[in-house]
């Protein structure tokens, strides 16, 4: 799958440092399997007590048709799990903007056809204010397009998960174009 | 060009270097693996027909979805079909690739960051990477530690390396003496609340000063674990005496100790080497330490007053800012996790908990973090003291500190935790949270409200 640009009407979290156990429940993760993981996407959110949707806005036909979420500042904190971004993107979301993203879940997203986002905090706030606002997120400019007064807002990402992205290829390939140089640094090393 | 620990350790294990277009191929001397975030990787080799490289450099356990307790015949009560087809694809996969595992039978078995250790698996100087944000534990032994997603966890099997931009670099320097009942938890959870639960994002700490010189493993273990929960993926103090004494004679320690140990005192950061960035505290001001909100920046002494500016995390923990949070109410306490799950922690507890009974409306769920820590405190008879005082003494495991093997909170409830995370639900739906020392954690059990455990010796100390 290859991203270039993404043109969606946002979903806004403004809750700072959302960490992985709200994105998903340590108890969903006795799977085996990545798929089917949107279901308990933040489930302790969407869900009353009693187990019964809420009216959360991730329970709503908008939510579900978006895809790109807006969330407070250092998305993703807390643990290296990996079903964090395969929940999003089962949901549908493709890709995350926030002014601060965690790192582990920075990197996972971006093995798994999720923009990790981090823009300037004056475009963050303006994000967090219009929910729902129509947004194009253009990776081949690195660029994210606020409609009306918004204004164009550049981010950074690493040039080669850009390329990977872009060019629908993973990382596991590349690192095994690498088999040599593996091969000599294990020699040198462990003789 | 003067280099840090962690420049120094990074730059032998450089395969290829990091250029503008490419991040570096950065080799990984160790690779610890558990049920949770491997069996899709496992998936990721099979469908592209790849073995694992070096199954030698692998080390399995199993640890999260395990059962803490067992039936009377002798069985395990999983929490779900899928928890135990779980750990059982773990046995499975590490069999079918000739992976070192440490499953039901082995008595090495532990939390994965509580067995490298003990086994002398993790080492100075190595990169140790793990599908576990805790693998910053590691760090203690001046190793460059850091958790990975499963994506990850295929690169790492099928090749031995991962690709990665060197993170920067900040000093975390602890000048001075800790006073007399204050702890390694206390300090990382001071630490955690200055910096804040993002402050080490896109950074490696460096932990130095008289106050790490003067840790043991295990408590330095403790500080490493939670270099996490503020954001930075890895840890690290320097290697040193105390270092290589601990590491001798272990299973896995190198054949030529001397020699690996002269080469491991050289790791330590060159005298005024540069850091990103620093940050300084003074052991003596630190005082012991709990959390009062839904992330672990959300630290504070525990003889002081809950602060304001915190009102959602403060209404989930049914606190009030202003009061004191000494004295409130406890309805469980947990002892265990891989931040304080060895045998020292124990010690600490056995010692507040020696005659005295856990207050009748706590529970009190103790887990050892490995096989190991469990044999050695039923050796000294610790085990004792702690059923005498009414708690329960459980099969090693992750337990109530991630929730997902069954162990776990009510509603509402409000645990006590020597664990490293107290975010939302972390220990259960709706589970308050409230982390500590194990000090702390023994102090509280036995009044039935948080408790200072400086004071609580004071008064009852004969």
């Amino acid at each position: 799958m290859s991203i270039q640009t993404i043109t969606s009407k946002t979903v806004v979290l403004a809750t700072a440092n959302i960490d992985t156990d709200q994105i998903i429940p340590a108890r969903f993760l006795t799977t085996t399997s990545r798929e089917g993981l949107g279901v308990n996407l933040f489930y302790d959110w969407r869900h009353n007590k009693d187990g019964a949707p809420n009216d959360h806005v991730l329970n709503t036909n908008q939510a579900r048709d978006s895809q790109i979420l807006v969330a407070g500042e250092n998305f993703g904190c807390g643990s290296s799990r990996e079903h964090a971004p395969w929940a999003l993107h089962d949901y549908g979301f493709r890709a995350v903007i926030s002014s601060e993203i965690a790192d582990i879940f920075h990197a996972n997203a971006l093995k798994n056809g999720v923009l990790p986002i981090v823009i300037n905090k004056h475009a963050h706030n303006w994000l967090l204010a219009h929910p729902g606002a129509e947004v194009k997120i253009d990776l081949t400019r690195c660029e994210v397009s606020l409609p009306g007064n918004g204004g164009v807002s550049r981010f950074n990402i690493d040039p080669f998960s850009r390329h990977c992205l872009m060019a629908g290829k993973d990382e596991l390939g590349y690192l095994q174009d690498q088999a040599q140089a593996i091969t000599d640094f294990e020699t040198k090393s462990e003789t | 060009m003067t280099r840090s620990l962690f420049d120094k350790v990074w730059q032998r294990h450089i395969v290829c270097e990091e250029s503008k277009e490419r991040p570096a191929v950065l080799y990984i001397d160790l690779h610890l693996i558990h049920e949770v975030t491997s069996p899709q990787a496992f998936d990721m080799l099979k469908s592209r027909g790849l073995a694992v490289r070096r199954p030698e450099r692998t080390l399995a356990t199993i640890d999260h979805s395990t059962p803490t307790r067992k039936n009377p015949d002798g069985s395990r009560p999983y929490v779900s079909a899928q928890a135990e087809n779980q750990v059982n694809t773990l046995l499975a996969n590490t069999k079918a690739h000739g992976i070192e595992t440490h499953g039901w039978d082995s008595p090495g078995r532990g939390i994965v960051h509580v067995m490298g250790p003990e086994l002398g698996a993790t080492r100075p100087g190595m990169t140790i990477v793990c599908g576990d944000s805790h693998t910053a534990t590691h760090g203690a032994f001046g190793a460059l530690a850091f958790g990975i997603g499963t994506t990850q966890v295929a690169h790492v099997l099928a090749t031995q390396c991962i690709l990665m931009r060197k993170p920067k670099s900040m000093r975390v320097h602890v000048q001075g003496k800790l006073q007399a009942g204050v702890s390694a938890k206390d300090v990382i959870l001071a630490i955690i609340a200055k910096i804040g639960v993002g402050g080490g994002t896109g950074h490696v700490l460096e932990y130095t000063g008289a106050c790490f010189d003067a840790m043991t493993m295990a408590q330095r273990m403790t500080v490493c674990n939670m270099s996490i929960e503020a954001g930075a993926r890895a840890g690290l103090i320097a290697p040193d005496e105390t270092t290589i004494a601990y590491l001798r004679g272990r299973k896995h320690a190198p054949a030529d100790f001397s020699s690996a140990a002269r080469d491991w005192l050289s790791l330590g950061s060159d005298k005024n080497c540069s850091y990103d960035k620093e940050v300084t505290l003074r052991a003596a001001d630190i005082r012991p330490m709990v959390s009062y909100g839904t992330h672990p920046g959300m630290s504070m002494p525990i003889d002081g007053v809950i602060p304001k500016g915190e009102p959602e995390a403060l209404s989930y923990m049914n606190l009030q800012a202003g009061s004191p949070i000494a004295g409130t109410k406890i309805d469980t306490v947990f002892i265990g996790s891989c931040t304080n799950s060895r045998a020292e922690d124990f010690r600490i507890v056995a010692k507040i908990l020696k005659g005295r009974r856990i207050s009748s409306h706590v529970k009190a769920v103790f887990v050892p973090g490995s096989e190991q820590v469990k044999k050695q405190i039923e050796a000294e008879g610790l085990d004792k003291i702690f059923i005498a005082a009414g708690a329960q003494w459980r099969e090693p495991g992750c337990s109530l500190c991630i929730a997902m093997n069954g162990d776990t909170g009510q509603p509402g409830e409000l645990i006590l935790s020597t664990s490293n995370r107290n975010f939302a639900g972390r220990q259960g739906p709706g589970v308050r949270t409230i982390l500590a020392s194990p000090a702390t954690a023994a102090a509280s059990a036995i009044r039935g409200v948080v408790t200072d455990a400086r004071t609580f010796e004071q008064a009852d100390r004969p």
